[in-house]
């Protein structure tokens, strides 16, 4: 007998990334939250790998902490070593990442839920949705039932998950979790369409089964930077990490094997990432590469496990053995967890809204790996907007739509639902069209006001904020008006740089503008130079040497706002402008899009199709229906 | 139907051949032809099926204006796709325009430039790309010009541009892959081989840009001037070019007084050709004006055909043409070898590289001439059917993405970072795909994943 066991505002289902991040965001705005997880000690569980950020990673978790999200500061507090990835690439693909202790970071998480008000954190699984007077009810294994105003899904890799090791097969969810089996049966009777994609994760081995001796040391940077702008400093690093190699004799074994492994056996039907392949997807989509990098990464300070990045796959775990085996420094390797793969229920994104609300479903939103991203990043980038938006719609505020032009988070947001996801997606530097805008090191910059006005960004940290861009916007002035003389000791900087000797006077803003040079070896030549943050003076490096690129990406935001700014109506029938390609007309049909700009990028529509959109609506000004 | 106006326009271009046609489209054209198209056995028009044709007389507020053929198209078997009338009759300004009028006071609405196109295109009977070959193809002047137009459709243009496309994307998604997978032991990239791929997509971009140019001369036209002293058979040398008397060719020196036009077809070229007054100093005020607008045009032309008489030696304004020559593209042209030779050739030479002999009487030497100038336009070095740019949006595009690879070029010997490199190359390769009306980010991503082994 189910019974009635209250109401909330709004309840989340599942406190992974994507959970975690829309219940506080919910629940700081004001309004009455559930968090629902289906065993409390899955609350912010890494089950992949012992790191947050990484590549357009790394600023997403930096865009989320300007806005007020969690992710930053708990794996700031979590942190085991820190290393900005791709330094001397440019600025543009320079990105954080941490490795973190994960039993940490899921406690610190968890513990963060229980003390936030408003916020109700809860073990169970959520068996059922349904419409009913006053918004939606849903049901927990226990069959209690509670009505909610608006539902976040955010249930991972849980929905619907079935394991494959091998032959073995299983229905599972993460970790050796129990799975969410009933819910999605529910979902579909709302008419969400579902699919299945298929993740994977390498195994976890003993560290003292490994020999380090000749493998290859990865240390952090020193200092380390954190992810938050409200953290100081985060101390020293605490771990290394390892590099080894695969060989032919790895390769081997996954050649004589492969035929037990389940995808190729064409026992799973779940579409994986590309750019998350299993290791035996490696060898044999690269059979010429001789060799794979592996790295091996702790799990936290207070565990022998170790993390096997780079060799996910979902072989027998006795193949596993064999060939983590014939690895140097595993050689007697002991294996903890085993490597598997992973299937479960996501929908199709393209059935939301840019504020990740279900276009044909009002109150219901989804976030995460539901969604058909993949990481905890994305995921937690989703949850904080799907969060927000169910919170403000219910106080009967604007909703929050991200844009291309302002965050990486945004453009996640509009590829999954314009472009929707044939796999799972994932973020990456050249996914944005703007990445010379969209840096980390701005990330406060784009997007810090955007959390004050929702109310998630504190007055202090914002009045510290509008200092800090106070003091960059007076050195950059200061840059400009302060000349230096071309004595001997800077021409010979500048030729020990590479770069042309000056006869005249220079301005600091002229030398700072020159690739070879940087704010640092210009000291000795400028002693008004005022003490800044080091954020502050990378900002203002990069907004200088980089200003003609920055100024055309600025440009090409504004073409695409004009674009934007050309409103399609959401319910014209597109088979009815022939001019359209077929694959146009239904693409456009599905979607539904609110503006030629966001048409532009669904795929399947060409220009030639935006041309005849945008004839048809100068054709039929004051008439946007058509007739 | 999308737009519920009947539209109509003349069609045919005005005061060219001896027949106008008089185009109506939309819903109701049928209904207004009948209005104002009186079928010599009585049947209204729309009384009849598409693809017919009636003989009548159209009438402009009960007065009858031309005799004139009607011919019925019934949606969406049309050009538009809705239904048509087309009413042909005596070309000539005048009498279109006046039945033109007619239509519109029956009730059609005068439709925009390219709106039957733009109706075609929306009703599905023509997309972009199709729209601007076939309008090339039929505005194709002379033999080059379609067959130009043909190759954009049969995709050499296409080839020549996937191949720069496709090593801009693989460089591109190495790029992409190298910011993305730090970590993975994906090769370096350096800079040479950047900056190869670059030079080499500069290359061949510059070099499809100035096919651009060629092209334009095939299809339409390059701006020349015929210039000499008076007398010396410039209004004869343009009959003969042009096959036609639209120069008043006298013995009288300063018959011609003003810049007269017109366009001729000189082998594969069309010649915007201006006869243009003598150069010579005259008292006669309305000649005066003639002479300083002759000397403006030669300032500014792309073809410059000296004339001078073989029959006599140079005088002071020939030589005055000899230095003019010097700055503009030239082509001396020594009329009347028929008479006995008199001139310095030799002093002709050491000014102008391409001499032409020619009898504009007896038309020796025209073949000669056409080949010069085909030279002088490049036309004689482009191969048409090795895909040219032929219109206005490709040579954009192409000029886009040629200014972008450059750009990347600079920014790579500036010493910038890789990410500022890349920015360049995606602007370059969008501009690429637009062109063929493909997309960008995804093609990156594709090649990414295709061409490198990466993941966790």
């Amino acid at each position: 007998m189910t019974y009635f066991a209250g109401t909330y505002d709004v309840a989340v289902i599942g406190a992974g990334h994507a959970g975690i991040e829309a219940a506080l965001a919910s629940a700081r705005l004001g309004c009455h939250t559930a968090v629902f997880t289906i065993n409390m000690d899955a609350v912010g569980n890494c089950p992949c790998n012992p790191s947050i950020g990484g590549t357009a990673k790394g600023h997403l978790v930096r865009e989320l902490d300007a806005l007020g999200g969690e992710m930053g500061k708990t794996a700031d507090e979590c942190f085991l070593q820190s290393r900005m990835l791709n330094r001397g690439k440019g600025p543009a693909v320079h990105s954080l990442r941490a490795q973190i202790d994960r039993r940490k970071y899921s406690e610190v998480m968890k513990h963060k839920l229980e003390l936030q008000d408003n916020l109700e954190l809860r073990q169970a699984e959520i068996t059922s949705i349904e419409k009913q007077d006053g918004g939606w009810l849903i049901t927990t294994q226990m069959l209690a039932q509670y009505l909610c105003k608006a539902v976040v899904i955010a249930t991972g890799t849980f929905l619907g998950g079935r394991i494959y090791v091998g032959e073995v097969s299983y229905e599972s969810g993460p970790d050796g979790m129990f799975p969410a089996t009933k819910l999605a049966e529910s979902l579909k009777a709302l008419g969400l369409p579902l699919r299945r994609f298929k993740t994977g994760t390498p195994a976890r081995i003993l560290r003292r089964s490994i020999d380090f001796t000749d493998l290859e040391v990865q240390k952090g940077d020193e200092p380390p930077q954190p992810f938050s702008y409200e953290t100081e400093s985060l101390g020293e690093n605490k771990v290394d990490c390892h590099i080894s190699w695969t060989n032919d004799r790895t390769k081997q074994i996954i050649l004589e094997n492969i035929h037990r492994s389940p995808l190729y056996a064409g026992r799973i039907e779940g579409v994986g990432p590309r750019y998350c392949p299993s290791f035996e997807d490696k060898v044999m989509r690269f059979a010429d590469k001789p060799r794979h990098q592996l790295f091996i990464e702790p799990c936290g300070e207070n565990t022998e496990e170790m993390y096997m990045q780079g060799m996910s796959s979902s072989l027998p775990e006795e193949v596993q053995l064999k060939f983590y085996r014939t690895i140097k420094g595993l050689e007697n390797c002991v294996i903890m967890r085993p490597a598997y793969a992973i299937e479960y229920d996501c929908v199709d994104p393209t059935a939301m809204r840019a504020t990740l609300e279900f276009k044909d479903l009002p109150g219901i939103y989804g976030a995460g790996q539901f969604n058909g991203s993949s990481g905890y990043e994305e995921a937690a980038a989703q949850g904080f907007v799907a969060g927000v938006n169910a919170a403000l719609k219910i106080q009967g505020r604007e909703p929050l739509v991200l844009t291309r032009a302002n965050s990486y988070i945004g453009t996640l947001i509009d590829d999954l639902v314009t472009k929707g996801a044939n796999e799972p997606y994932r973020m990456m530097t050249s996914r944005s069209e703007y990445r010379l805008v969209l840096r980390q090191d701005n990330a406060d910059e784009r997007l810090t006001s955007i959390g004050h006005d929702l109310g998630l960004i504190s007055e202090e940290r914002y009045q510290k904020y509008l200092k800090k861009q106070e003091l960059k916007k007076a050195e950059i002035k200061r840059l400009q008006s302060t000349t230096v003389s071309p004595t001997q000791e800077l021409n010979d900087l500048l030729v020990s740089r590479e770069t042309s000797e000056v006869t005249t006077g220079v301005r600091l803003i002229d030398l700072l503008k020159r690739p070879q040079l940087d704010y640092a070896c210009l000291a000795p030549f400028d002693p008004e130079r005022p003490k800044l943050d080091p954020n502050i003076i990378e900002q203002l490096e990069v907004e200088i040497k980089y200003e003609g690129y920055i100024q055309k990406q600025l440009r090409q935001v504004e073409q695409m706002k004009k674009l934007e700014n050309k409103p399609l109506p959401t319910d014209f029938d597109y088979k009815e402008l022939k001019g359209l390609r077929l694959e146009a007309q239904e693409k456009l049909n599905k979607i539904k899009p609110l503006n030629i700009g966001q048409a532009s990028r669904i795929s399947g529509v060409s220009p030639a199709d935006i041309s005849v959109l945008l004839i048809w609506l100068a054709a039929n000004k004051g008439k946007p229906n058509g007739d | 139907m999308l737009n519920s106006t009947t539209i109509a326009a003349i069609s045919t271009a005005q005061g060219e051949g001896g027949v106008g046609v008089i185009r109506i489209s939309g819903a109701d054209a049928i209904a207004t032809a009948d209005k104002v198209f009186k079928n010599i056995n009585n049947r209204k028009l729309s009384d009849m099926r598409g693809y017919t044709a009636a003989f009548g007389k159209v009438f402009l507020n009960g007065e009858p204006l031309d005799e004139a053929v009607a011919l019925v198209f019934r949606a969406p078997h049309s050009y538009t796709g809705e239904d048509v009338v087309e009413l042909s009759c005596h070309g000539g300004v005048f009498i279109t325009q006046q039945v033109l009028r007619a239509v519109i006071e029956a009730g059609a609405s005068p439709a925009q430039a390219g709106e039957f196109t733009k109706r075609a295109f929306l009703n599905g009977k023509l997309d972009l790309t199709e729209a601007e070959a076939v309008a090339d193809i039929i505005s194709a002047k002379n033999r080059s010009a379609a067959r130009a137009a043909l190759s954009v459709k049969d995709g050499v243009l296409r080839r020549r541009i996937d191949k720069v496309k496709n090593d801009l994307l693989s460089l591109a998604a190495h790029l992409s892959a190298w910011a993305d997978y730090p970590e993975e032991d994906i090769p370096e990239v350096t800079d040479s081989m950047i900056s190869n791929t670059c030079e080499a997509a500069q290359k061949e971009l510059e070099k499809l840009l100035s096919t651009y140019d060629s092209g334009q001369a095939i299809k339409q036209g390059i701006d020349a001037v015929i210039a000499g002293r008076p007398n010396v058979g410039k209004s004869t040398l343009m009959n003969l070019l042009s096959g036609s008397e639209k120069s008043i060719v006298t013995e009288i020196a300063g018959t011609t007084r003003d810049v007269v036009e017109n366009t001729i077809v000189a082998g594969d070229v069309i010649l915007r050709l201006s006869d243009t007054a003598g150069l010579r100093d005259t008292d006669d005020a309305v000649e005066k004006i003639g002479v300083e607008r002759a000397k403006k045009r030669l300032e500014q032309c792309a073809l410059l055909l000296a004339v001078f008489d073989n029959s006599s030696a140079l005088e002071s304004f020939d030589y005055q043409l000899l230095e003019t020559a010097k700055d503009v593209p030239t082509i001396a042209v020594v009329n009347k070898t028929d008479l006995p030779s008199k001139l310095d050739i030799n002093k002709i030479e050491s000014f102008i590289d391409n001499i032409v002999f020619v009898s504009a009487s007896t038309g020796e030497g025209k073949d000669e001439l056409i080949q010069a100038i085909a030279k002088i336009a490049g036309t004689n070095q482009l191969n048409p059917s090795e895909g040219i740019l032929s219109n206005e949006r490709q040579r954009a595009n192409v000029s886009a993405a040629l200014r972008s690879v450059k750009e990347a070029i600079s920014a790579l010997e500036a010493g910038m970072t890789f990410d500022a490199v890349t920015v360049n190359l995606e602007d370059a390769i969008s501009e690429l795909l637009e062109m063929t009306g493909e997309k960008a980010s995804d093609e990156i991503l594709d090649k990414v994943f295709h061409n490198f082994c990466v993941g966790k």
